[in-house]
């Protein structure tokens, strides 16, 4: 019964040793301090048992050397704790610039996954072995999270907003993803899979999957035109959009913000929030006409423009 | 401990948890003051969440508040420190054991508190459901409040959200007053039954004590949802 | 002892129970230890009803396709299993039960500072309590006892607004509850009692009360912005209205946080009573344990974002919450560590309160640096909202508050109602609890680290040999919690009676018959001695 019993999910990312290390030494630590107390009781209560109703314990009020030595110790090694483990999330906080992208949309109760390039999945999710992989990841409906244990990852997908992880599979295979924040009646069924490929796979796959061809910057590019974004943002009537991706903006309230995913979402749904300096309010909400997959295809689009542009050689 | 000769009343007003009436006009008092913490804390998660919104909505909360009439406020705002004043009169006849005083004073203090919530059942409240402003009941601003909201690039949701924050804050305080005005009304019967004398004027003092307390939260709420748009003057 | 077990009572002094008989001389008491037994009865039901929804729970959990019922069925069970045990059993059990009949009697009172307050509070409690019930019984309530926005405030279709009320009701009952304490414990001590002369439990109800006063009233105003939002379709916490998801998080965890020290905290202050009581010896390192406790509800305050670590609060926000929750166990761990030095060199008997007092020290240790896996940041990432997390807080509320109100009671049993109960039975039923409990809640923390997250009514096949073996252990835990309730019922008819201290403790409650008059001492006691104060001069069997 024993073989095959695992007490942890596999290591396959390029993290989750790390973060089992770390698991282990705090468990060593969980495992002195429970055996230090459950045997010290034990010993205590068997060596000064009473022996007779007439027992007279010493009259010992305390010890500050022996308080000072049980709290200084223990926070030291809870100060260890500390610092490995912030240190570990703050590596991994912040994804590679060269990550593939993936757009994530979590609803009751499925996972939609788009891949950059363009093939959507439904509650699956494949990868190339050996290169980082970023989800940006919003909800259509409450909040959700994806949970991958063997990459040991997780965030929550909440609405209104995007948040990003990313991962880099080590080994090929075939990965549980859970959604991990209660969501709901079908909750334990938000579940998919994660196949690793290696390179030469992956890009087979790549091939045979997307429908249409198309990636998600030329599904954004589509909408653009057929939401008439072009009409104002390619006429000097409202900000352009090339190489904006990034960049801070002025608004009219003097506030200066950064062009990301969130404030390109937020212009699109309520563009009267935040006005770029210098331009008046007149674009119209796209609230309930574009869905949360149209709205990363937009973002990518929009992305997209800046890169062409630095590709092209312009400064 | 010392025993002290009380008078009937006051031997009547001892409670039997306690020893002596010293110690029951300091727990009363201490009770008095945790209750008050509570209702910090109660008032504060409101206050917290707008400060919150009024962040990520500025402009929204300032067209919003220039929906309402600061110099209703304003008036409120006077009304309230005046039966403050009133109270704090009412606690120091009843320490002094004079009861017409207190009886006058308790009654000038209910007058005040049923002032400041008329003004704003009948000028505020009522004006903001016939223009179609309360939240989740009627909200569809129309006319000339619609324009100017637009004018200010308000979206109207984010209005709706401050309008909400002002109806659930002076809501809750107006609850407060309620509370505070029936328990004005039970002192005054008790006062005039007799049952407040120098050695115990400890129900008045508590209760002014809540009053106070209604108050300061009142002033903490006119600036912070009449005053943010400016004093332009308004509808 | 008396052999005459069988014999009907013989007690020959008038007390707080046979001053008077009639159901109105109950509900409308306002003699503290009355209201006790009031809450006693009313919580003990509560946890009946809790613990048979985790019951069900767990024999559910033993098929990985879901053996009993369906989704929204398991998703009600574990709502009402939480909402049932966090604010109906847990947040109560110590404070409104042993804290009411104690707290007055530790510091030398006839009574609470308020006695209708107290009477008022246990009314709010039922009220409410009847409230989630009934909306339990018609129909359930599938939000989890956490209540995230927008699942809550929009997508559910349960009774989420009944809920909320009576939950709502429960809060204001644990407010009065700590008002109560406070103003008793500041106004109306005896004539020598001075802070530092206190028991350690009358530190522990202080520094409960303090976070029950301050917290509760957060969680009220929050739950009833929910309850607000849902009824008139206000944006507060929906973003599809423009409201934000995360600031109910953080408006809730800043009192659902302080609320497990309010259930832990008493908890602490029973084990320090029984470990010196069952060692004959003083605490080791008083103002140590008693400056812990209010070390522990100030930190309380201040590390709700441990809960939080993935929903999208900024990483430095991450640190600052991690490195408080490191802190925060450091006054935990100082108490630990006195408990047991108090054991050395000291005369240590096997009563059933000890063995609860001895099981709980070292379960609330298991389950103590759990937390510490959990503050740390990147190990919480792969076990935050697993069974891990599951594991962790059971073994705390469960195996640390659980056992250590068993224990309390079984100590003060004698004093409430004047009997002792059958020791044996209740070591033995001590001993069944710790190993169902063991059995029950160590396997969670493996399926939790292999990746199964909580709140699953059906998972992947791999999971099902650690989850059977949990539902095994639970069986076990269920037959011992029943054991108790028994031979306690048993025992207020045909236990042996007990004299005023039958064993030999120290503090006031102990000088008084047993059960206590109504007006608890004949005359204003006067303390000359310290807490626990063994070693002065034999403490006298009686």
């Amino acid at each position: 019964m024993w073989s095959g019993f695992p007490l942890r999910p596999d290591q396959a990312s390029t993290i989750a040793e790390g973060y089992d290390h770390l698991f282990y030494f705090e468990t060593l630590i969980a495992i002195f301090f429970a055996l230090l107390i459950f045997s010290t009781i034990f010993f205590f209560a068997v060596k000064y048992r009473r022996r007779s109703p007439n027992d007279r314990p010493p009259d010992i009020e305390g010890s500050v050397a022996l308080e000072l030595a049980w709290s200084l110790i223990p926070a030291g090694l809870l100060g260890i704790m500390f610092f490995w483990a912030s240190s570990l999330y703050f590596e991994n906080s912040r994804p590679p610039t060269e990550a593939l992208e993936v757009f994530v949309i979590g609803k009751q109760w499925m996972w939609h996954l788009q891949h950059a390039e363009g093939p959507r999945e439904i509650n699956e999710l494949h990868v190339p072995v050996g290169r980082p992989i970023k989800l940006t990841m919003t909800s259509e409906d409450v909040i959700h999270d994806f949970f991958v244990p063997a990459f040991r990852v997780k965030h929550d997908v909440v609405p209104g907003q995007y948040y990003s992880i990313w991962f880099q599979a080590t080994k090929t295979g075939k990965y549980h993803f859970f959604c991990a924040q209660y969501c709901g009646a079908h909750h334990a069924s938000m579940i998919g899979w994660v196949y690793v490929m290696s390179e030469v796979d992956y890009e087979q796959w790549l091939t045979h999957a997307g429908p249409s061809g198309e990636t998600v910057a030329q599904s954004g590019a589509r909408l653009y035109q057929q939401l008439g974004c072009v009409t104002c943002h390619g006429t000097g009537r409202a900000p352009a959009f090339n190489g904006l991706y990034g960049k801070p903006v002025l608004l009219t309230t003097g506030e200066t913000v950064t062009a990301d995913e969130a404030y390109l979402r937020r212009s699109i749904l309520e563009p009267s929030a935040q006005i770029v300096n210098g331009y008046g309010p007149i674009m119209p909400t796209f609230k309930g006409q574009v869905s949360e997959e149209g709205l990363l295809q937009l973002i990518a689009f929009i992305k997209s423009l800046g890169n062409e542009e630095r590709n092209a050689g312009k400064p | 401990m010392v025993e002290h000769q009380h008078s009937t009343a006051a031997v009547h007003a001892l409670a039997h948890q306690f020893d002596d009436l010293e110690q029951q006009h300091e727990a009363s008092n201490l009770g008095m003051w945790i209750f008050l913490a509570t209702e910090v804390m109660f008032f504060g998660g409101l206050f917290a969440a707008y400060t919150v919104y009024r962040h990520q909505y500025f402009a929204a909360f300032e067209a919003g508040s220039r929906l309402l009439d600061w110099r209703f406020g304003a008036t409120n705002t006077a009304v309230l420190i005046c039966s403050s004043l009133t109270m704090a009169l009412g606690v120091h006849a009843a320490q002094l054991g004079k009861r017409k005083a207190l009886i006058v004073f308790l009654i000038l203090t209910m007058i005040l508190g049923l002032a400041f919530l008329g003004t704003k059942l009948t000028f505020e409240w009522s004006h903001d459901w016939a223009e179609h402003l309360v939240p989740g009941l009627n909200w569809a601003p129309q006319g000339e409040i619609l324009s100017r909201l637009q004018e200010a690039h308000a979206p109207l949701p984010q209005v709706e959200l401050f309008m909400f924050f002002y109806f659930g804050m002076t809501g809750l305080h107006a609850l407060h007053m309620v509370v505070g005005i029936g328990l004005m009304i039970v002192l005054v019967i008790l006062a005039r039954a007799g049952k407040f004398t120098p050695e115990n004027p400890n129900p008045i003092e508590m209760s002014g004590l809540y009053w106070h307390f209604v108050d300061i939260v009142w002033i903490f709420l006119f600036p912070l949802l009449y005053l943010i748009g400016g004093l332009a003057s308004s509808q | 002892m008396s052999t005459a077990a069988l014999e009907p009572s013989i007690e020959t002094h008038v007390h707080y129970l046979n001053v008077n008989y009639g159901i109105k001389s109950w509900l409308l008491t306002t003699d503290h230890k009355r209201i006790a037994l009031l809450y006693l009865g009313s919580i003990t039901l509560m946890f009946v009803l809790g613990g048979a929804a985790a019951v069900l729970i767990r024999l559910h959990l033993i098929e990985p396709t879901g053996a009993l019922v369906q989704p929204e069925t398991y998703n009600k069970l574990f709502s009402m299993h939480g909402i049932i045990m966090v604010f109906f059993f847990l947040i109560p059990s110590i404070p409104a039960t042993l804290g009411n009949f104690l707290v007055p009697l530790m510091v030398g009172a006839r009574d609470l500072a308020f006695p209708r307050i107290n009477l008022l509070s246990w009314y709010l409690y039922i009220i409410g309590a009847l409230i989630v019930l009934g909306a339990i019984a018609t129909g359930g309530i599938d939000t989890g006892w956490t209540f995230y926005t927008p699942f809550s405030s929009t997508y559910s279709h349960t009774h989420v607004v009944a809920a909320i009320m009576g939950i709502f009701l429960a809060g204001f009952s644990s407010i009065l509850t700590g008002f109560n304490f406070i103003v008793t414990i500041h106004k109306m001590r005896a004539p020598g009692l001075t802070w530092f002369r206190m028991p350690l439990f009358l530190w522990a109800m202080y520094a409960t009360s303090v976070i029950q006063i301050l917290g509760t009233p957060v969680v009220a105003v929050t739950l009833s912005l929910v309850a607000v939002e849902r009824l008139f379709h206000v944006g507060i916490f929906d973003p599809a209205l423009g409201g934000d998801p995360i600031l109910f998080q953080h408006l809730f965890w800043f009192y659902s946080h302080p609320a497990v020290y309010i259930m832990i905290l008493p908890a602490m202050g029973v084990i320090s009573e029984l470990v010196t009581c069952f060692s004959k010896k003083r605490i080791f390192g008083y103002s140590f344990i008693a400056f812990s406790s209010i070390a522990i509800a100030v930190l309380g305050f201040l590390v709700w974002g441990h809960h939080m670590f993935v929903s999208g609060q900024s990483v430095y926000a991450g640190l600052v919450f991690s490195v408080l929750s490191f802190l925060v166990a450091i006054p935990s761990a100082i108490k630990v560590f006195n408990w047991t030095a108090t054991l050395y060199k000291g005369s240590i008997s096997y009563d059933a309160p000890m063995i609860y007092a001895m099981g709980f020290i070292g379960l609330f240790t298991m389950g103590g640096v759990t937390g510490l896996f959990l503050a740390s940041l990147a190990v919480d990432v792969h076990v935050h909202d697993t069974y891990f997390v599951v594991a962790h807080f059971h073994y705390i509320m469960v195996g640390g508050a659980v056992m250590a109100y068993l224990g309390g009671i079984h100590f003060w049993w004698p004093k409430i109602t004047g009997r002792l109960y059958p020791d044996k039975w209740a070591r033995f039923a001590a001993l069944v609890i710790f190993i169902g409990f063991n059995l029950t809640f160590f396997p969670q923390y493996m399926l939790g680290y292999l990746g199964m997250p909580r709140r699953y009514a059906v998972y992947p096949a791999e999971f099902q040999v650690l989850n059977v073996m949990s539902s095994a252990g639970a069986s076990i835990l269920g037959v011992g919690y029943l054991i108790p309730l028994v031979y306690l019922f048993w025992s207020m008819r045909y236990g042996p009676v007990a004299g005023p201290n039958p064993w030999g403790a120290k503090g006031l409650e102990w000088t008084t018959p047993s059960p206590p008059p109504t007006f608890n001492f004949e005359t204003t006691p006067v303390v000359t001695e310290e807490a626990y104060a063994y070693a002065s001069e034999e403490a006298r069997v009686g």
